[in-house]
């Protein structure tokens, strides 16, 4: 016998269908049903109450660590999962800078397999664009696609080569892998540590000018122009590349972008403010409120097509150093939605826009299932409470790291269930907040 | 206590009142070391580690003076690796240190914020003794006190800053103190060598050193590092020494009768000074080093437990003298 479950009461915001008022999501047998305003519940069917939540589609994050195999001290598939649907994200895209990175079937395979045994969030494998993420030859991407990987990255690592760069665009064209990039020009950055301004100038920090990611991603617009390759620009960060990505979806390329929360609301100046706390370093770093502003602008004008974490745990031994010594990134799967929520209470982006950004838009750019509620969709679906107030505690914190710069905030906005192929998978436990 | 401050790490963080009551201190400090015995209680039985991971003879050696000046137990810790290349932490080797029981811990390091750190993890006070780009702070009190010294009040009096300034904590220092004083500050340096956003912490920028050190009540010269060379900050000495150096032709016609100079040493003879002008009438350079003595004092004098209040530094040292 099928089985039926009616979550109800809820405001349902599905941008994809073009949804937003309280109705009834019905899922059959893990997939949507339907999205009604009135429909009567058969007696046999479960309930779940969303009164006064958010019922939107699970959310997708394009870019997210799970450092399995390797690194295991700072997260594994699982925890990283564990995080992901704590925070509403029901499908990650793991990157392939593991240790050995993602450049074969066989590491892609582990990563799929651990994902199954947690069952959690989905877990999109991304492969990497050169073997051994160097820089130098090609990887193998028909062996990628086939163990399933989605996309190609030598995430945290430029392409530096210009010409390997044009071959991977070209290459990658046969299997439809997009490719998502770190935009950064390494020379330009040098031995940088934060966004290069008055903030770097006083805390006496090598800075790292938004020229460096500007003139990677005028690069690669050129060479999506010349190949007809299909590029995602990752972490976006600085008004130059807002304004390159703008012009080239203008020109009607291939060209998708991502931005992170972090570099949506915290500054060069939130570092100096923290007295060189290293859970503000990050790679993109954080840039000037005049980015910072660019990077929201773009979002919700759609020239960036998604919200993605970085998630990037680290553990203590890499982040209780030297601000120069410290590693880049930070945690932010169970924080993405209340940080980014604070920006539609601010005027700066509609509700619409935020959900669409978490869902449909990563979805599109990398041609992933789910990101909707429309029939016959996976029924994949976070019950967010906007109003919910909660304080980020360490020790609650799913993931196994503990970088984040919102360590003890009251943040506002928080996911109560996340179901993945109609399973719950996530329930806010009684008093966390 | 220096003011509000447990620590001393970054002049940014001083008031004009923390500045001032440091330098006055030094004063009577100053007067200590011209005495033919040169020894006072004062920190009889406290305990200063200086721990240095970046080579310094300098500045180790004049904290080392001032605390065995004031009868205060000093420790020099010099490791050639930070953390950087692995090994142990800092915030390990900063920890060690404390189960030793210092009552100040100086510390020099080549990442800027490593002192905050070490702070953070230490109950002791903590003394920059220079960090990365940032800070030298005990370097920018000294040079207020050689300027006030010769100039008096500082307020109105221009000085001009030249150099490489990017990677200079004196620069930093110097800036932060002399603004707070209600001094002019003017930079100047090839625009390699000039940090993003520094207008904004109250200074004006000049290239041309003509420019910058006209008028001016004194000028500081920052040292070149060879290693900027080919950074590529500058395509040479030669050219940098051509048009930002100082020789006695320059300073004769440029600088106004009464201008002084500074130099944080150590001098790169030739390049960013002429041997004429760092060795004549107008060059503080060696005040600096004995007022740099009477400066680390003040401030360890402060941090280990005394209060200017008590005017201690003075009426004690009197006392004992």
């Amino acid at each position: 016998m099928a089985e039926l479950l009616f979550i109800e009461g809820g405001r349902v915001i599905d941008p994809a269908s073009g949804t937003d008022g309280v109705r009834t999501v019905v899922i059959r047998d893990g997939k949507i049903a339907e999205v009604a305003e009135r429909i009567e519940r058969p007696r046999d069917a479960r309930a779940l109450d969303a009164r006064g939540k958010w019922v939107t589609p699970g959310f997708i994050d394009l870019h997210v660590h799970l450092r399995e195999p390797g690194q295991e001290y700072k997260e594994t598939v699982e925890t990283g999962v564990r995080a992901a649907v704590a925070g509403g994200f029901t499908a990650v895209c793991a990157m392939p800078n593991t240790r050995p990175v993602n450049d074969n079937a066989s590491v892609t395979e582990l990563v799929l397999a651990r994902a199954a045994a947690a069952g959690l969030a989905r877990v999109y494998p991304v492969g990497c664009i050169s073997k051994g993420s160097d820089g130098q030859d090609l990887a193998e991407y028909g062996e990628l696609r086939a163990a399933g990987c989605v996309a190609l990255s030598d995430d945290g690592r430029p392409v530096m080569s210009a010409a390997l760069m044009r071959r991977a665009l070209e290459y990658a064209k046969v299997f439809g892998l997009p490719l998502t990039v770190h935009e950064e020009d390494l020379q330009l950055v040098g031995k940088g540590v934060m966004h290069e301004g008055a903030a770097s100038t006083r805390l006496g920090l090598k800075g790292i000018p938004g020229a460096a990611e500007e003139v990677m991603v005028l690069r690669d617009v050129a060479l999506v122009e010349l190949t007809g390759g299909r590029l995602h620009v990752a972490h976006v960060s600085t008004r130059g590349a807002v304004r390159a990505v703008r012009e080239a979806k203008a020109r009607g390329l291939a060209v998708t972008a991502e931005v992170t929360p972090h570099h949506l609301v915290l500054t060069d100046e939130d570092v100096a403010a923290s007295s060189y706390s290293t859970d503000l370093k990050m790679n993109p770093p954080l840039r000037s409120a005049e980015d910072v502003a660019a990077c929201l602008a773009g979002l919700a004008d759609g020239t960036l097509d998604a919200i993605a974490t970085d998630h990037a745990p680290h553990s203590a031994v890499e982040k209780d150093v030297e601000f120069d010594a410290a590693a880049n990134g930070i945690i932010g799967l169970e924080t993405a939605f209340p940080v980014c929520l604070a920006l539609v209470r601010q005027g700066g982006l509609t509700e619409r826009r935020l959900v669409e950004a978490l869902t449909s838009g990563p979805a599109c750019a990398f041609g992933l299932p789910g990101g909707t509620l429309a029939r016959g969709a996976p029924a994949d679906v976070a019950v967010l409470d906007p109003a919910a107030a909660w304080t980020v505690d360490p020790a609650r914190i799913r993931s196994r790291s503990r970088n984040t710069p919102w360590k003890g905030r009251r943040l506002t906005g928080r996911c109560v269930m996340t179901l993945v192929g109609g399973r719950l998978v996530h329930e806010e436990v009684e008093g966390e907040r | 206590m220096i003011g509000r401050h447990k620590h001393c790490l970054a002049l940014q963080d001083f008031s004009r009142e923390e500045i001032l009551e440091v330098i006055d201190l030094a004063v009577s400090m100053k007067e200590v070391l011209r005495r033919p015995i040169k020894k006072v209680p004062s920190l009889r039985g406290k305990t200063v580690v200086n721990l240095f991971f970046e080579a310094s003879t300098r500045t180790r050696s004049s904290f080392e003076i001032a605390a065995k000046v004031l009868s205060a137990d000093a420790l020099n810790w010099t490791s050639s690796s930070s953390s950087v290349t692995k090994g142990e932490t800092l915030v390990d080797t900063a920890r060690n240190l404390e189960a030793m029981r210092p009552d100040v811990l100086v510390i020099r390091h080549a990442a800027g914020g490593a002192p905050r750190l070490v702070a953070d993890h230490v109950g002791c006070a903590v003394v920059s003794a220079g960090d990365g780009a940032h800070e030298h702070p005990s370097q920018g009190l000294l040079d207020c006190f050689t300027l006030r010294e010769r100039l008096g009040d500082l307020a109105g009096k221009t000085v001009a800053i030249v150099g490489d300034i990017s990677h200079s904590r004196v620069a930093r220092s110097d800036l932060f103190a002399l603004t707070k004083l209600g001094a002019t500050v003017r930079l100047c340096g090839p625009p390699t060598m000039i940090p993003a956003g520094i207008e904004s912490l109250g200074a004006t920028v000049h290239h041309e050193l003509r420019e910058a050190v006209a008028g001016a009540d004194a000028v500081v010269m920052l040292r070149i590092q060879h290693e900027r060379i080919g950074d590529p900050l500058i395509p040479g000495t030669r050219e940098y020494s051509k048009l930002w150096g100082l020789n006695a032709r320059k300073a004769e016609e440029w600088l106004t009768p009464h201008c002084v100079i500074l130099h944080p040493g150590p001098i790169n003879r030739g390049v960013e000074l002429a041997p004429e002008v760092a060795d004549g009438p107008r060059s503080l350079i060696l005040d600096q080093v004995q007022n740099g003595v009477a400066v680390r004092m003040a401030i360890l004098y402060l941090l280990a437990g005394g209060s200017s209040a008590e005017a201690g530094g003075a009426s004690e040292a009197k006392a004992h003298g």
